[in-house]
């Protein structure tokens, strides 16, 4: 059975899509999904240097025939638009991005305040469908409707988690 | 030459295009063949089109990364990087994760010209005393050699293609053109491969 949190229900998903190998640049926010998925022999699990290779890895193994995801955070994000709009966008790769969000909603890093405000302009410029989910009631629909259309599209998607569903990280 | 292991300083400048099509007459099981943006994909390009190669257009650096990407998912097929060094050297870090992994079917194959050729010929660092295969020992690729010549390339290739990996051949270049230019048509390349490794039909 699927625990009811946000990092369970987007494990059982990966899943049930046969998603299978993940490359991350770790983040504390995600620290749970990273521990399950590590914990799960169905997945191929490891970190990478930069999110740009991340991202390149995955493009390869899904030339491969292997379905895959990128884990990371905001800033990690903002390393990516060369890579987005000269591999997965036109190539027509289906890489997806799961990107914890940070610098909002009591960012205390100014850095990551400002760089969080490039992510979203970014994916519209390259015309990158992206969702927010910040509600535990909408994560399976939205991941898995995600999966689904970037893979009959051939597109990237990039998920974008909210602290108003992860807690976010704070100050203390 | 002598017993000594070639470096980048003795290893003889060999023609890119030249130990491109050796590889090449050399592959015979399918194998999947990425190549890096520049004059490493140009003479990919003019070696001859098979449907397991794959041609980069940008995404400078990501040679390797996507060829580790293929062969984590056929861990049965060889697939083989070609970069260049200037590309390298802005992802170096990608050798880390291939010495962490060690996939035993990537083989890695460096052309080192010392120079960002395509933008003018401007130095790397690789020409100022950066040793890639040393860097790639450094990360835990236990066979990563430098080519003394076209035949000891030739040598180190079929020793890559027979025995486990991972594989780094580095090779010093002559400063020649690339003998063509790659077609910049991203779908088509990217459906062509996916036919070529089975993956799409």
């Amino acid at each position: 059975m699927t625990e009811a949190t946000w990092h369970g229900i987007i494990h059982a998903t990966l899943k049930a899509h046969d998603v299978k190998l993940v490359t991350y640049v770790p983040d504390n926010v995600l620290r749970p999904l990273i521990e399950r998925i590590h914990a799960d022999d169905f997945f191929t699990a490891f970190t990478c240097t930069r999110e740009e290779e991340a991202v390149g890895i995955v493009s390869g193994a899904w030339m491969g025939g292997m379905r895959g995801v990128v884990l990371m955070q905001t800033s990690g994000f903002a390393t990516l638009p060369n890579v987005l709009a000269s591999l997965p966008v036109p190539f027509q790769i289906p890489v997806l991005l799961i990107v914890s969000e940070r610098g909002t909603l009591g960012e205390f890093n100014i850095g990551q305040a400002m760089v969080a405000r490039t992510m979203r302009p970014v994916l519209d410029s390259i015309a990158m469908e992206h969702h927010t989910l910040s509600r535990l009631d909408e994560v399976e629909f939205i991941v898995d409707r995600s999966i689904r259309q970037a893979v009959a599209t051939q597109q990237p998607a990039c998920l974008i988690l909210s602290p108003l569903l992860t807690g976010g990280k704070v100050f203390k | 030459m002598n017993n000594q292991p070639a470096t980048r300083d003795t290893a003889k400048a060999v023609a890119r295009f030249d130990i491109t099509q050796r590889l090449v007459a050399k592959l015979h099981h399918e194998e999947a063949v990425i190549g890096g943006i520049g004059h490493t994909n140009f003479d990919l390009w003019a070696a001859g089109r098979r449907p397991q190669n794959f041609y980069m257009l940008g995404s400078m650096g990501l040679a390797i990364p996507i060829a580790l990407g293929v062969a984590i998912a056929q861990p049965q097929r060889k697939v083989i990087a070609l970069e260049g060094d200037g590309s390298l050297l802005m992802m170096l870090g990608c050798l880390a994760t291939v010495g962490a992994r060690q996939p035993k079917n990537l083989i890695m194959v460096i052309m080192d010209n010392g120079a960002y050729e395509i933008t003018g010929g401007q130095t790397t660092a690789s020409a100022q005393g950066t040793d890639l295969a040393a860097v790639a020992r450094a990360t835990g690729i236990a066979n990563a050699n430098w080519a003394a010549d076209e035949a000891h390339f030739e040598t180190l290739i079929d020793k890559a293609l027979a025995t486990p990996g991972p594989h780094l051949i580095a090779a010093r270049l002559t400063s020649a053109k690339p003998a063509g230019q790659t077609e910049r048509d991203p779908a088509q390349i990217r459906d062509r491969f996916m036919r070529g490794l089975g993956t799409k039909r």
